[in-house]
């Protein structure tokens, strides 16, 4: 396996066509993919949250910086939040310079995953079609592709003509309340599976010695010598993290949780620009693969691709209201299913098979909180929103060289916590949060 | 669907309404530093339970009002009643 000499513990089983013929013969059943260890009473550092962020930056703490004392904690088991509810796209097309770079750098990361993680990611780079339904629209859309193409990112703007041409299903007619007038065209955007890249991260990291401990919930982190009560709170320090298992001792802890990052990170005194929605998602029933790209509108806060198995997979915007609850609502499924087949009537007699909703940590800017905070040794990886997904590799990565060499990487600095304190904000229209 | 109790239209849907988030006091402009601004703008508790939050009840009264919200389960509590000036702002 590429890239996983330092810190290797044990002999990996390795993936291959040759591994599965070779054990299908001899009747030999697979290792199990990562160690259930003890906890330890102490690490070099802690990450809270098992999902890709979480994992990703265990992962290269492990493998860029040698750092392999690391436990990864989660309060359910692995990839069992955002990690695994999410729509799997991927893509870079993004509006700001600072989001374009960024997205950029993980998409090229997702490219090599499977390769890195020997683990098969199935990355399909299809292609991603942003619908524009208004000459508004389709301005913000050449202005994204001038902004991608500067950095070097393959983004075009492409007229209905085209847009029926890559996906005949679009209704590209006059005939809808809001008509499909253009399209930004990202070629190099797709889906890859995410649960697959889950166990990907956490296989290699378990490799390289990092442990992963679920049903481990923080229940406090230990600081000291902070303005707050118990020492926490700026000027102060991290010396470790309470959990449901027992007390840990470390002086890093890297808060790498959705939904529940305003909770953690008041554990030690941060207040964050953070409100928790839910965002819900639905699958229908598989058909005959029909549609070759993700296809997104912003105006209708839709999101549709086709999975491998042929279920159409529907994301939206989030829920209005800030709540913890992730009971799905029959709203959503009306609202959904009226833009779905607006966009697209020949799916009118297609069936949901199910839907569900996820956690989303939404920020007042539609981007990411990064980096340090004003607890040494506190470190966040938050505000993930809609898009935390297609940015897991380069977070991880980036967190963990902030983690380990204790300065904040060129990539992840427009994104630090102290934006809000001096008000320059990042402004990412681009999210799929966002209508136009 | 959430049940919002309106404290001049009864219960309605949360989607005739407006969610207006978090309430917090305003800093006083006389006074206020910069950081209490911005940290008044953005910075937010977030809990995983009861919550004061302000509402619009957009396709109704069109009065702004303030409840409180478990935001872990969706429960009210204590709604005002109609005629109930409590929390409520023209």
């Amino acid at each position: 396996m590429r890239g996983i000499a330092r810190g290797m513990r044990r002999r990996p089983a390795k993936y291959s066509a040759a591994a599965l013929a070779w054990r299908g013969l001899k009747g030999d059943s697979w290792p199990r993919v990562w160690r259930d260890t003890e906890l330890k009473r102490s690490y070099d550092a802690v990450v809270i949250g098992g999902g890709v962020h979480g994992l990703a930056t265990a992962y290269y703490l492990a493998r860029n910086h040698g750092m392999t004392n690391v436990a990864v904690l989660d309060k359910a088991y692995l990839g069992s939040g955002a990690s695994g509810r999410n729509t799997a796209i991927v893509r870079a097309n993004y509006l700001t310079p600072e989001g374009v770079a960024f997205y950029d750098r993980s998409l090229q990361l997702y490219n090599s995953m499977a390769l890195d993680l020997n683990i098969n990611v199935m990355f399909s780079e299809r292609g991603h079609l942003t619908l524009a339904h208004s000459d508004a629209a389709l301005r913000t859309m050449h202005w994204r592709a001038e902004v991608n193409k500067l950095q070097g990112v393959n983004s075009s703007v492409i007229g209905p003509d085209e847009i029926s041409e890559i996906a005949p299903s679009l209704d590209t007619s006059d005939h809808p309340r809001y008509p499909i007038l253009g399209a930004l065209y990202h070629p190099p955007g797709g889906i890859v599976r995410h649960d697959a890249v889950v166990w990907g991260y956490a296989r290699a990291a378990d490799h390289m010695g990092v442990e992963m401990h679920q049903k481990t919930e923080v229940l406090d982190i230990l600081c000291e010598g902070g303005d707050g009560p118990n020492g926490k709170g700026a000027g102060g320090r991290v010396t470790g993290v309470r959990t449901n298992r027992g007390d840990i001792s470390t002086p890093i802890v890297i808060n790498c949780t959705a939904g529940w990052a305003g909770l953690i990170s008041a554990m030690a005194g941060v207040r964050l620009p953070i409100t928790t929605h839910p965002l819900q998602a639905a699958v229908t029933e598989p058909v005959k693969v029909f549609l070759p790209t993700v296809v997104v509108s912003g105006s209708l806060h839709v999101y549709i691709s086709q999975t491998d198995r042929g279920e159409l997979v529907f994301g939206a915007a989030v829920d209005a209201v800030a709540t913890y609850s992730i009971r799905g609502s029959l709203e959503f499924t009306e609202e959904l299913a009226g833009h779905v087949l607006e966009l697209m009537p020949s799916v009118s007699r297609m069936r949901l098979l199910r839907q569900w909703s996820g956690l989303c940590d939404m920020t007042p800017d539609y981007s990411p909180v990064m980096g340090f905070t004003p607890v040494d040794g506190f470190l966040v990886d938050v505000g993930w929103g809609t898009y935390g997904f297609k940015a897991a590799p380069v977070s991880g990565e980036q967190i963990a060289e902030a983690a380990a060499t204790g300065r904040t990487p060129e990539l992840i600095a427009p994104f630090a916590l102290s934006r809000f304190e001096t008000g320059e904000l990042v402004g990412e229209k681009g999210a799929a949060a966002v209508g136009h | 669907m959430l049940l919002v109790p309106c404290p001049n239209c009864g219960p309605r849907n949360s989607a005739d309404l407006r969610y207006g988030g978090e309430s917090h006091a305003r800093p006083d402009p006389a006074t206020a530093a910069p950081l209490q601004w911005r940290g008044y703008l953005y910075l937010r508790d977030n809990p995983a339970g009861w919550l004061r939050e302000t509402w619009y009840c957009r396709s109704g009264c069109r009065r702004w009002f303030t409840l409180e919200r478990n935001t872990a389960t969706n429960e009210f509590r204590d709604p005002p009643q109609p005629g109930d000036k409590r929390g409520t702002k023209a």
